[in-house]
């Protein structure tokens, strides 16, 4: 696959910039389930860990191997603990 | 559509999920379903991913997501309230591991991809790695959580980080073999990592996590580069902005710069400042003399610091609170940006302990209402409340935004002992005409004024 450098730059400056405005209204009551969260979403390399794990049996297999058990850590503990805590906000 | 784009399109719907599932913590009441969305988004990208390629090793993938999955299930569930700074430590760890790991994979099956995108990939991920471990150590109390520094320490980390640069350039001449460079690099930024993670220390360990955090997110847009990926890229550039912002928050709670942060080492001066003490005039109270002015007061703010969160006290302060109100008072939590261990620590301790979230104000709402306030309650704050920071130049805390408790009518402060705070430094406010202190454990303390309050 071809890869576009400028094309990813584009993304990356507007993904940027979108981060900024949302989460500056992100009130600081919620600031530590917003770091949960987004250990949650810097997960995310799962999707390049699943592409390392091919069946070619080769060394690079195994590190894949070790990124995804990290990223699934991150994933699967990062919503389960987030949600937890939101669960205890609560009006009066 | 062929299979390149449907992949594409689905990494952009898991993007949206991402994007409005944090647009959705702007209000605890949608923050739920928030974090929900997020993590469809997060299986979505597991799908595209699946059904991009042919060539999987399933009984791999389906270990490593059980391992994963079983320990993160574990993490989540065990995981206490105050241990929740330890655990970002960690999980900031495991993605930069993550990410550094995905680049080395990519490096060792022979990629096409930039070298200098894969080493700078495998440089941001492992110092986050390494210094999110350090960071976890000091949290933990496995190393000193005091700043450690020594002389030439600063420029012994611009020569690691010089060395991995000139690595790095070096390669264009091919004066030494990939795999050399490669490996001493990754070598580099494991070191680098714990050389800026062990001179921060003390109070300063919430921007550390911040940042940490933030660090993770880059290094998953460096990795996102690396593979050509849209969805790690936009993932990354979203959590590298959030720590970005919490960082810079934390700062400024702490009037503090983030360079100052990083090569200041404040949380190791044994502030010599703290030993030329003024006499202050200090008057003890007991318990029950604080539950008599707390009845006759109608509006009280508590102040929660970290110390109450360490005696575990936050659960009868609570009950406090509910006692007064029961007698038609108004009650409020003052919130300092610094008051916990992380960014909204104290916010996520105090709804533990079933405190309604709407009575937790942060600095710029709780500071015009000190002024008709007939009791602040400081419960194991310290230079959160010090007057000093107003108008003490000479204070090291000097500029640092403060709670205005000393408006209060009557500050009622519970101190273990007289030991100066984090800062080290010794608190005017104790000597203050309108302040009483009533000296003893919180949760003690507490569970007696529960008492007095009731007989009363």
């Amino acid at each position: 696959m071809e890869i576009n450098i400028i094309n990813l730059i584009t993304i990356f400056i507007l993904a940027v910039f979108v981060g900024n405005e949302i989460i500056n209204k992100v009130p600081p009551t919620l600031h530590t389930p917003l770091m949960s969260g987004s250990n949650a979403i810097s997960g995310i390399a799962i999707v390049g860990a699943l592409l390392a794990i091919t069946a070619d049996g080769e060394l690079s297999t195994y590190f894949g191997l070790a990124a995804l058990i990290c990223a699934t850590i991150n994933v699967v503990g990062g919503f389960l603990v987030t949600d937890r805590m939101l669960k205890m906000f609560k009006k009066k | 559509m062929d299979q390149i784009q449907i992949t594409n399109l689905l990494y952009l719907i898991a993007a949206i999920g991402f994007i409005v599932g944090i647009k959705r913590l702007s209000h605890p009441r949608t923050a739920r379903s928030g974090n929900f969305l997020a993590s469809l988004g997060m299986l979505v990208a597991i799908i595209a991913t699946l059904t991009s390629g042919t060539n999987f090793d399933w009984p791999l993938i389906g270990l490593g997501v059980g391992i994963g999955s079983i320990l993160g299930i574990l993490v989540a569930i065990r995981i206490q309230m105050t241990q929740m700074p330890q655990m970002v430590a960690i999980f900031n760890g495991l993605g930069g591991a993550a990410s550094a790991l995905v680049a080395s994979a990519a490096y060792l099956s022979g990629s096409d991809s930039s070298y200098i995108i894969m080493c700078m990939s495998v440089l941001i991920g492992t110092l986050t790695f390494s210094g999110s471990f350090v960071a976890f150590g000091k949290l933990q109390g496995f190393i000193s959580g005091k700043a450690i520094t020594f002389t030439g320490q600063q420029a012994i980390n611009a020569l690691i980080f010089g060395s991995a640069m000139a690595l790095l350039t070096v390669h264009n001449f091919n004066l030494l073999p990939d795999d050399t460079i490669f490996y001493t690099i990754t070598a580099l930024a494991l070191m680098l990592g714990i050389g800026l993670t062990i001179p921060i220390g003390g109070a300063d360990m919430p921007v550390v996590i911040s940042l940490l955090n933030s660090y993770s997110g880059i290094a998953a847009t460096a990795t996102g580069f690396l593979l050509g990926n849209n969805a790690l890229i936009i993932s990354g550039s979203l959590v590298g902005a959030s720590g970005l912002i919490l960082t810079n928050i934390m700062c400024k709670g702490m009037n503090r710069s983030l360079v100052n942060v990083i090569f200041g080492a404040v949380g190791s001066e044994s502030s010599s400042d703290a030993s030329i003490q003024k006499e202050m005039n200090i008057k003890s109270y007991s318990t029950i003399e604080a539950a008599m002015i707390l009845d006759a007061a109608e509006k009280i703010i508590i102040v929660p610091g970290y110390g109450l969160a360490v005696a575990q006290a936050q659960h009868v302060a609570r009950e406090v609170a509910d006692t007064l109100e029961a007698q038609g008072k108004k009650v409020l939590y003052a919130i300092h940006p610094v008051a916990g261990r992380m960014p909204g620590h104290m916010n996520v301790l105090l709804a533990e302990a079933n405190v309604p979230y709407d009575l937790l104000k942060d600095l710029d709402e709780i500071n015009p209402e000190f002024e008709d306030c007939d009791v602040a309650l400081i419960l194991g704050a310290n230079d959160v409340v010090n007057p000093a920071a107003r108008h003490d130049q000479s204070s090291p805390i000097y500029g640092m935004p403060i709670l205005n408790v000393d408006k209060a009518r009557t500050v009622i402060i519970n101190k273990r002992s007289m030991n100066p705070g984090f800062a080290g430094v010794q608190n005017e406010l104790f000597g203050y005409d309108n302040s009483i202190m009533v000296f003893g454990d919180a949760k003690d303390m507490l569970n007696d004024l529960l008492k007095e309050l009731r007989e009363l």
